[in-house]
């Protein structure tokens, strides 16, 4: 088992690396003799490090505490399968547009590494930079824009403002008469922003993280967080006992519920957000559109399905469901903006529950019990995060404090008052 | 889609109501004294069970008038609606 998971003797040739030559090989048996991408170990008694939640975050938090930080007695313990939580439901959005400093560095450091990552893991994550534009439908919106647009290039995020006729060029599928129910003034346009497979980013995450050291260990629910005058000691699970004197918590929809058990209050709100798409056509979009004025967005997948999402449902749920009156309302704004896609039928409708924060933003914080760090909060917008979370999350459990991007997402902002509202770039695009 | 039972007008549809978010969540008496960390308790601060919720909702296109709603928030099944200002409801089978 040892020679299995030890790293390679340098100069030897590994066997796991995906490569054209290893397609080649691979091809001669059918494609029946991959090796499984990650182990399925049993739980040890203890770890260095516990991350809970084998969502995209989790895991990368793992990959980069054992690459970057030399953890690798590190386990990520996931209540069901990896990725089947908001990391499989999301609409796969990436892009970095934000209007505050603190945030536009934050998801600008996770977009440096999107650009790399498919060497990064040697998996293919299928980021694709195809541009994202954000509608405007009337001066405000428009006004808006330019504000956002203009913090983003003193930040150094590319960014544009772009005319209808350029916005028509782009999507001309889109409805950019001016007689049209919601005219387009124009848009802001994101050109290294784009979509990639949400899967694919769970999976090299795993699979590099397994290759590092790290246990995943799935169907290992956590039902409290043991601790001793305040510090922590372990988790229980439904697999047993596990000590750790670190714990960090990434379950998205689920941070309040973990974070009872250790009694801390948080100010996060758990939503549903759906989605939806449609039955797969030749290409008709290769890039994103959104408007937050009338709450919908849509993309083509490389399937030729349109990806269309909504914003929140308005009230607190855990049931994975969403209601059908947003399911309305997004597809009655989609067809008002491109016409053409009231002739496609809905194939799939899905619902992920996302952990809402006041402001907006995320929480990468210490907590009041020593040696329990929280990652929650990244609402509807945490996909494109998911590399930059995991790098700063590894970074302030290690150090055991905040990355210097982390430190004004730490949970004191709502003590403070120091909020970093993200509303306009965050609420309904995604 | 839920089906909501305004005290007022009977059972209506989820698209005629506002959400309102938890109730009992009362402005503090002190609120000049408060220090910041319990500011930011009043404000920030909630308790987003998974299992049965207490939240305000309004009846946006009917009434207008604002009342509590007991929901389980794992099912979206409703308990119980009460009114607004009244102390938490409690169900038979739970502790009181
Ligand atoms: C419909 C939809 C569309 C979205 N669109 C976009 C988009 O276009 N762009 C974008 O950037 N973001 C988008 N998002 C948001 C994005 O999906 C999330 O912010 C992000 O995926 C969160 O990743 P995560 O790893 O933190 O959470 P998750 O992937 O949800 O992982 C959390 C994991 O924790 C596990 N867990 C929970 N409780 C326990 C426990 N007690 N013990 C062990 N494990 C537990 C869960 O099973 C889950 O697997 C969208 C979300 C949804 C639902
Ligand atoms: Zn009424």
């Amino acid at each position: 088992m040892l020679a299995i998971i030890a790293a390679p003797a340098a100069g030897s040739i590994d066997l796991n690396r995906y490569s054209i030559f290893a397609l080649a090989r691979n091809a001669l048996s059918r494609h029946e003799n991959w090796p499984r991408a990650w182990r399925s170990p049993e739980p040890r008694r203890s770890y260095d490090v516990v991350i809970v939640g084998g969502g995209g975050h989790g895991l990368a938090t793992a990959y980069y505490l054992a690459r970057e930080h030399g953890i690798r007695n590190v386990a990520v313990l996931e209540r069901g399968l990896i990725g089947l939580g908001n990391s499989g439901r999301n609409t796969t959005i990436v892009r970095s547009n934000y209007l505050w400093d603190a945030s536009a560095h934050l998801y600008e450091h996770s977009l440096r590494l999107w650009e790399q990552l498919a060497g990064t893991l040697n998996f293919n994550v299928m980021f694709s930079q195809r541009g994202v534009l954000n509608l405007a439908h009337n001066p405000h919106d428009l006004r808006e824009l330019a504000r956002r647009v203009n913090a983003n290039r003193l930040n150094g995020i590319d960014s544009e403002i772009v005319s209808t006729a350029q916005v028509k060029r782009l999507a001309p599928a889109l409805d950019c008469d001016p007689r049209a129910r919601y005219p387009v003034l124009g848009a802001s346009l994101q050109r290294r922003g784009g979509t990639a497979r949400h899967d694919a980013l769970v999976w090299g995450y795993a699979r590099a993280a397994d290759a590092a050291g790290v246990d995943i260990i799935q169907n290992c629910e956590v039902t409290a967080i043991r601790q001793k005058d305040r510090r922590v000691v372990g988790v229980e699970t439904t697999r047993g006992v596990i000590d750790a004197s670190k714990v960090g918590v990434v379950v998205a929809g689920h941070a309040s519920v973990l974070a009872a058990m250790a009694e801390i209050r948080l100010p996060i709100e758990s939503h549903p957000l759906q989605a939806l798409v449609s039955e797969p056509i030749k290409p008709v979009l290769d890039t994103v559109v959104m408007s937050n004025a009338v709450h919908v967005y849509v993309s083509q997948s490389d399937k030729g399905e349109l990806v269309v999402g909504a914003g929140i449902d308005p009230y607190t749920s855990y049931s994975q469901r969403g209601s059908f009156p947003v399911i309305e309302a997004t597809v009655s704004a989609l067809v008002a903006l491109f016409p053409s896609f009231g002739r496609l039928k809905l194939m799939r409708q899905w619902a992920g529950i996302v952990d809402v924060c006041p402001d907006a933003s995320p929480i990468i914080s210490k907590t009041p019990v020593r040696g329990l760090y929280f990652n929650c909060g990244w609402g509807t917008g945490g996909f494109k995060a998911t590399p930059g979370s995991g790098h700063v999350f590894a970074h302030t459990i290690a150090r055991d404090e905040p990355h210097p991007l982390a430190t004004p997402f730490a949970l004191e902002r709502f003590t403070t008052g120091a909020l970093v509202d993200e509303h306009g770039a965050a609420a309904v695009a995604h | 889609m839920l089906r909501i039972a305004c005290p007022w007008c009977g059972a209506r549809d989820e698209t005629e109501f506002g959400y309102g978010g938890e109730a009992h969540v009362a402005l503090p008496a002190d609120a000049a004294q408060l220090s910041d960390a319990a500011w930011a308790e009043y404000l920030f601060m909630r308790s987003n069970p998974k299992g049965r919720h207490r939240e305000r909702w309004v009846h946006t296109h009917g009434c207008r008038r604002w009342f509590n709603v007991v929901r389980d928030t794992t099912t979206e099944r409703i308990f119980a609606v009460y009114l607004a200002g009244s102390p938490p409801a409690q169900l038979p089978d739970e502790p009181a």
